[in-house]
């Protein structure tokens, strides 16, 4: 039983990263069609940033200063990237690619020259490290503040979308973009505040990774990203819940995997859900699961017989 | 209505628009005038979207508008940001009614708001299209055929426009909701001009004053609605119309539309 609640409790801790990295993922490509493969690299610069923010102020006003830091630091270079780069190559998504995906590659080699490959520990604050008993288990106490983090956020991006203009428009432009400027919205401003919003987000799961794993590194961010992917495609574009509850299955399923199967399981785990979950989900023009199974499971339509001398 | 009567509201000159490759426009040149409604007519596949849409400037994607100028105002807005153009004071129903199915009612009637455009007026609105009041939370892809249409055209009623863009608002409707939206479309073009594409000859013949046709991308007459439409052999030969304009099949109380 307290095994179960580590294991859930981290896996949910787990599930909060991703859901920081995919919500920004999801808004993003939804609104703008862009795959922003520089995301991760985004983490990077920011848990790095919070990284020397952290061991320069030190305690818990050091954490403080470091998750405000890191996260300017992701929404500032989120910005950048959209006001220089992105902006010129909207509808030519093979080059957003090809640059975004530059990006996550020359970023990391940046961080690296810099800081070296080697991951360097985060200071986390005392109050912090520890474990508190829940339920007879021993839980770091790190997963609340990760946990609670994301539940901040999804209620307050929730809250941006359904009840601010700007939410407006970018639900509508996720939508049909080109209507929200035929009547008379100038989008390419929601797409900067939205890609730098998710940069902000992108930064604020670098520092919380920082938290979480202990340590930064020069790759973290690229590897979290593929789970970020992963989720986006599980809770879809067309609501902020459905990314965390694919967040949270991910986050669990890899968990519990690695665990009771055999640890580094959870990756492939993760796959295996994502597989399960584009196959079961009906598409125009296919077949439902449900159907496919009622078609499945019912007595078989009376074939002809094979001619004789066939192969049976 | 502050502007001298005397230039169009809206030139198009030579305009030549290619989508994905293939012209669809080959030098498309006519005026809106800044009073009354301008029907802009012709077959299917002529170009009437398409010059809608490049005046707007929101052509589909691989849309080039290659030659020509189009100006509202006298102001060139040829190669302007649709956002742009809009907020000159346009408002535009298009062909597909653009409504976002995910929003209710009253969020897509929130969005059309334009700052600078007057209040905007939720009492024409209501008084034109109660149904909306009544389905503000609704979401608006449940709505019927028929109502979202009313949405679209509710949207450029909001506000104060000089110019309201209308594609085949009466389009596959019932004939009971083509009165009620043919009926909002003269309400709005008493105070404001309009360009109107548009098929159902009754429907013009109601609204319209100046006509256009297109064929093959390129306009083949120009002039008054009511002598166009009283010319059967300009009919017939213009628009395909079989019959006589004004018999049952094109009349205000034609059966539903099939989309071709």
């Amino acid at each position: 039983m307290n095994t179960l609640v580590l294991l859930t409790l981290t896996g949910l801790g787990l599930a909060a990263l991703y859901f920081l990295i995919a919500s920004g993922l999801a808004l993003i490509f939804g609104l703008m069609d862009v795959l922003n493969f520089a995301h991760g690299a985004f983490l990077t610069v920011a848990s790095y940033a919070a990284w020397r923010t952290a061991e320069a102020v030190g305690g818990g006003p050091g954490l403080l200063a470091a998750l405000l830091i890191g996260t300017l630091t992701g929404l500032a270079l989120a910005a950048v990237t959209e006001l220089l780069l992105i902006r010129r190559l909207y509808g030519r998504p093979k080059e957003q690619i090809l640059v975004t995906v530059g990006l996550s590659l020359a970023i990391p080699a940046l961080v690296q020259s810099y800081a070296g490959a080697d991951s360097r520990t985060f200071p986390v604050p005392d109050a912090l490290s520890g474990t508190v008993g829940v339920l007879g288990a021993q839980v770091p106490v790190n997963r609340f503040l990760l946990i609670g983090a994301a539940l901040a956020v999804l209620v307050g991006v929730h809250l941006l979308l359904t009840r601010t203009r700007y939410g407006l428009v970018v639900r509508a432009g996720v939508e049909d973009r080109a209507m929200v400027s035929a009547l008379g919205v100038d989008v390419t401003r929601a797409f900067t505040l939205v890609f730098a919003l998710g940069g902000a987000l992108a930064g604020l799961a670098g520092v919380l990774g920082g938290v979480y794993f202990g340590s930064v590194s020069p790759h973290r961010g690229t590897g979290l990203l593929i789970f970020g992917f992963v989720v986006v495609i599980i809770g879809g574009l067309h609501s902020i819940t459905g990314v965390a509850w694919a967040a949270l299955a991910v986050g669990l399923v890899q968990q519990y995997a690695n665990y009771y199967i055999s640890g580094g399981f959870g990756d492939i785990a993760v796959v295996i859900l994502l597989a399960l979950v584009i196959l079961a989900r009906p598409t125009p023009g296919r077949e439902g699961p449900l159907a496919a199974l009622r078609r499945v499971t019912r007595p078989p339509a009376p074939r002809r017989a094979i001619p004789p001398g066939g192969t049976a | 209505m502050s502007r001298s009567p005397a230039g169009p509201l809206v030139t198009v000159d030579g305009l030549q628009v290619e989508i994905a490759g293939s012209r669809i426009l080959q030098g498309v040149a006519f005026d809106v005038p800044a009073t009354g409604v301008t029907a802009l007519m012709g077959r299917n596949g002529v170009g009437k979207t398409t010059t809608v849409r490049a005046i707007l400037g929101v052509l589909p994607e691989g849309g080039l508008i290659t030659g020509g100028r189009i100006a509202f105002d006298g102001d060139d807005i040829t190669r302007e940001a649709p956002h742009a153009t809009v907020r000159r004071g346009i408002g535009y129903a298009p062909e597909d009614r653009g409504v976002f199915g995910s929003l209710t009612v009253a969020e897509n009637l929130t969005l059309a708001e334009r700052r600078g455009a007057g209040r905007p007026a939720y009492d024409l609105v209501h008084d034109l299209f109660p149904d909306l009041r009544e389905r503000a939370r609704q979401r608006a892809g449940t709505l019927s055929g028929g109502q979202q249409q009313m949405l679209a055209l509710a949207r450029t009623l909001l506000n104060d426009n000089r110019l309201i863009v209308a594609d085949e608002p009466t389009k596959g409707l019932a004939p009971r909701v083509v009165r009620q939206v043919a009926e909002a479309l003269r309400r709005a073009a008493r105070a404001v001009p309009m360009l109107l594409v548009e098929q159902n000859l009754a429907v013009i013949r109601e609204l319209a004053q100046h006509a256009v046709v297109l064929d093959n991308g390129r306009v083949v007459h120009a002039g008054s609605a009511a002598e166009l439409l009283a010319d059967r052999e300009l009919t017939t030969t213009l628009l395909g119309v079989g019959r006589a304009a004004g018999t049952p099949r094109h009349g205000l109380a034609a059966e539903e539309d099939t989309p071709a």
